[in-house]
């Protein structure tokens, strides 16, 4: 096999990888837009927000320290002990239903019935506080994140795939388990909304918001259960990404490259966001890897906007959103 | 008492129609004028120049171009970083090419050009709506910053990727470069503020305007009672394009005078023009002046705040100004969502009873 051809397929199978990642990011904002019409940009800073809280918990950082120390000119920045990975994990995501009641009671129960470009705008705003809160409360420095997930070069792809091209591919660990987990994730959310009670009652409020609230179920209720399964996604790609690049601003900008990978997909199909992700992930990467080089490089940035402009003057709904009907 | 519109008579169709029907209003828009040309040249110095009135003015004509596409068109742009861009280096290329051009055409060439890159990146907006168009203008604003930063003709081959304005002169006063003085800097860009929001004003409440707003307010319905939705979309991005390109122009030549266009033209910059016009209030050329005015002064007062009064480290001061930005920006859309020019007409009404609330 021409060398050129191999190259190309490890790129698209670390593609495919990193569609994976930001798969995950989109599936957040896709929950949160099917239940309530929000579409969330805050969701790429509630994963970095999730991420620096699950780094301070597990490192036993104080939060706020800093401010306390400039208010009271105190010297104190942990408080001594270290949290395991697993209760870290689990106090993060009582974290995150915090802030999602917060966010419902103070924010969104007020703009119920906006239009969905003043909610949009609104969310940029949540992004911009939670930003500030999360660097006030756990500083702006770059965290290592260590959750025990397995790093490195995946020994035993590369030797299989020696054994057959006579070269070895390179893929990491950690995004095979990224993968792994997000497909868990996805099955979990699926029979949640099939299954659960609560699923049911989150799906009738995606499909109608009146109707649902005739027959007695508690928009608030079902809303604030919506960005809590939201902070839960947006914990699991922040512990990913994370991971893979530290935790730092970088990681809310995954926000934006989440947006186009929710053009293609659609904004109200899970199905969508995973394939939309997937598509983009590999769509970029070749993209680079072929015209890249010609053009000066760095296209990662721009392509997938691009692709999704593309694609949505064509098909305005996305690949599995429902058509656009529009009436006077 | 003083400010009503009973007794100021109007003898013609010019007065009936003028911009400011009410006498005071017309004596506080000489005042602003009288004291913006005739004091603030004369008291201004380097350190106001460069903290707050430069980059007032700037934004506020980058805010007159986004409110003329969202708050009068109603189409929500994030790309406003990546056309401010295009403005600079339009002129860094004409500044270079051209030594003899004086600044005033360079600028508004600058402005035409950007004009015709968001006409073509407006075209997608008669098929995409809403937040569609809104990721959509993402496209704009990452391509033409990778553009100008992968693109070696633009930056004229420089080793560091950076683009500085060389000095250009007009009345033989330097407007641009290290010599250039406070007081000419701000009457150049004082001169754009004017003249552009003169024409803004007067084109939003002429036949386009309404145009606009009726695409805005329901564009179908719009379409029915024979609106064109090319020609109106297309102008408005036209002209918002032109009035962001000169604000883009004027960030680079006059004010920053070297850039590097990720940090200064970067989405950052975006959101930040589309928080001044929510602040400040979308479809008001008044809000664009009170929302770049508000974004300007904000993070210098708080950093003069928490760095000067409480001594503390400068980077919580930066943290605060995110929370409180973003606390504000949801009290705003909450509260007011048409921000700080919708409390100024409740101040007015106020002002037409006063003091006779009865």
């Amino acid at each position: 096999m021409p060398d050129q051809l191999i190259f190309a397929m490890e790129v698209t199978l670390n593609g495919l990888l990193n569609g994976v990642m930001y798969a995950l990011v989109a599936l957040g904002f896709v929950l949160i837009f099917k239940a309530s019409g929000i579409f969330n940009y805050a969701q790429g800073v509630m994963a970095l927000f999730a991420a620096m809280t699950l780094v301070g918990i597990q490192q036993g950082r104080v939060p706020f320290g800093h401010l306390i120390n400039e208010i009271f000119g105190t010297d104190i920045h942990y408080f001594g002990w270290e949290v395991p990975a697993l209760a870290a994990i689990l106090l993060t995501v009582l974290v995150m239903m915090g802030f999602a009641v917060l966010v419902q009671k103070f924010v969104f129960r007020h703009l119920v019935g906006q239009e969905p470009i003043i909610l949009f705008m609104a969310t940029i705003g949540l992004a911009y506080f939670l930003e500030g809160v999360s660097d006030l409360m756990w500083g702006s420095e770059i965290r290592n994140m260590d959750v025990g997930l397995p790093q490195g070069i995946n020994d035993a792809i590369d030797a299989a795939t020696f054994e057959i091209f006579g070269y070895g591919f390179f893929i990491d660990n950690l995004d095979i388990s990224a993968a792994i987990i997000a497909a868990i994730l996805v099955g979990g959310l699926i029979a949640f909304a099939q299954y659960t009670k609560q699923g049911r009652a989150m799906r009738a409020v995606a499909d109608d918001h009146q109707a649902a609230l005739s027959v007695g179920i508690k928009l608030n209720y079902v809303w604030v259960l919506v960005w809590s399964l939201a902070g839960i996604v947006a914990l699991v790609a922040g512990i990913m990404w994370g991971s893979k690049s530290g935790v730092q601003f970088s990681l809310s900008l995954i926000a934006l490259k989440a947006l186009p990978v929710l053009m293609l997909g659609g904004f109200t199909s899970i199905p969508g966001a995973i394939v939309g992700g997937l598509i983009i992930g590999v769509g970029e990467a070749l993209f680079e890897f072929s015209i890249g080089p010609m053009i000066g490089g760095a296209t990662e940035n721009w392509f997938a906007y691009v692709l999704a402009l593309v694609f949505l003057v064509f098909r305005p709904q996305g690949l599995f959103g429902e058509k656009i009907i529009e009436r006077v | 008492m003083f400010y009503r519109e009973a007794g100021d008579f109007k003898t013609s169709y010019t007065d009936d129609n003028q911009t400011f029907p009410i006498a005071f209003d017309r004596y506080r828009y000489y005042i602003v004028l009288v004291i913006g040309l005739g004091i603030i040249p004369f008291i201004i110095n380097d350190y106001w120049a460069n903290s707050i009135l430069l980059p007032f003015l700037i934004y506020a004509i980058a805010a007159i171009g986004l409110n003329i596409l969202t708050g009068y068109c109603g189409q929500v742009s994030l790309g406003t970083g990546g056309f401010m861009a295009v403005g600079a280096f339009t002129s860094y290329k004409l500044m270079t090419a051209f030594p003899w051009m004086d600044m005033v055409t360079i600028t508004l060439l600058s402005g035409f050009m950007t004009a015709m890159v968001g006409v073509a990146f407006g075209l997608p907006s008669l098929r995409i709506k809403g937040f569609y168009l809104a990721v959509a203008t993402l496209a704009a604003q990452f391509f033409l910053v990778w553009l100008f930063n992968k693109v070696p003709w633009f930056f004229n081959y420089s080793a560091s990727g950076q683009i500085s304005a060389p000095e250009r002169t007009l009345f033989g006063l330097a407007i641009t470069g290290p010599n250039a003085e406070a007081p000419v800097k701000y009457l150049f860009c004082f001169a754009f503020v004017f003249v552009l929001a003169w024409i803004a004003r007067n084109l939003t409440r002429g036949s386009i305007g309404r145009q606009w707003m009726a695409i805005r307010d329901m564009d179908i319905a719009a379409e029915i009672i024979g609106v064109n939705p090319l020609k109106a979309k297309l102008t408005a991005f036209a002209v918002s394009s032109f009035y962001v390109g000169v604000a883009g122009a004027l960030l680079f030549t006059v004010y920053l005078g070297a850039v590097e266009v990720g940090a200064s033209y970067g989405i950052q910059r975006s959101f930040l023009i589309l928080f001044m016009i929510i602040i400040g209030g979308l479809g008001s050329i008044f809000g664009s002046f009170a929302g770049a005015a508000f974004m300007v002064i904000l993070p210098v007062a708080l950093r003069n705040f928490f760095a000067g009064t409480l001594g503390w480290d400068p980077a919580l001061a930066t943290h605060f100004e995110f929370v409180i930005v973003g606390a504000l920006i949801m009290f705003f859309l909450i509260v007011e969502p048409h921000g700080l020019a919708r409390l100024w007409a409740l101040a007015k009404e106020k002002l037409r009873l006063w003091p006779f609330p009865h």
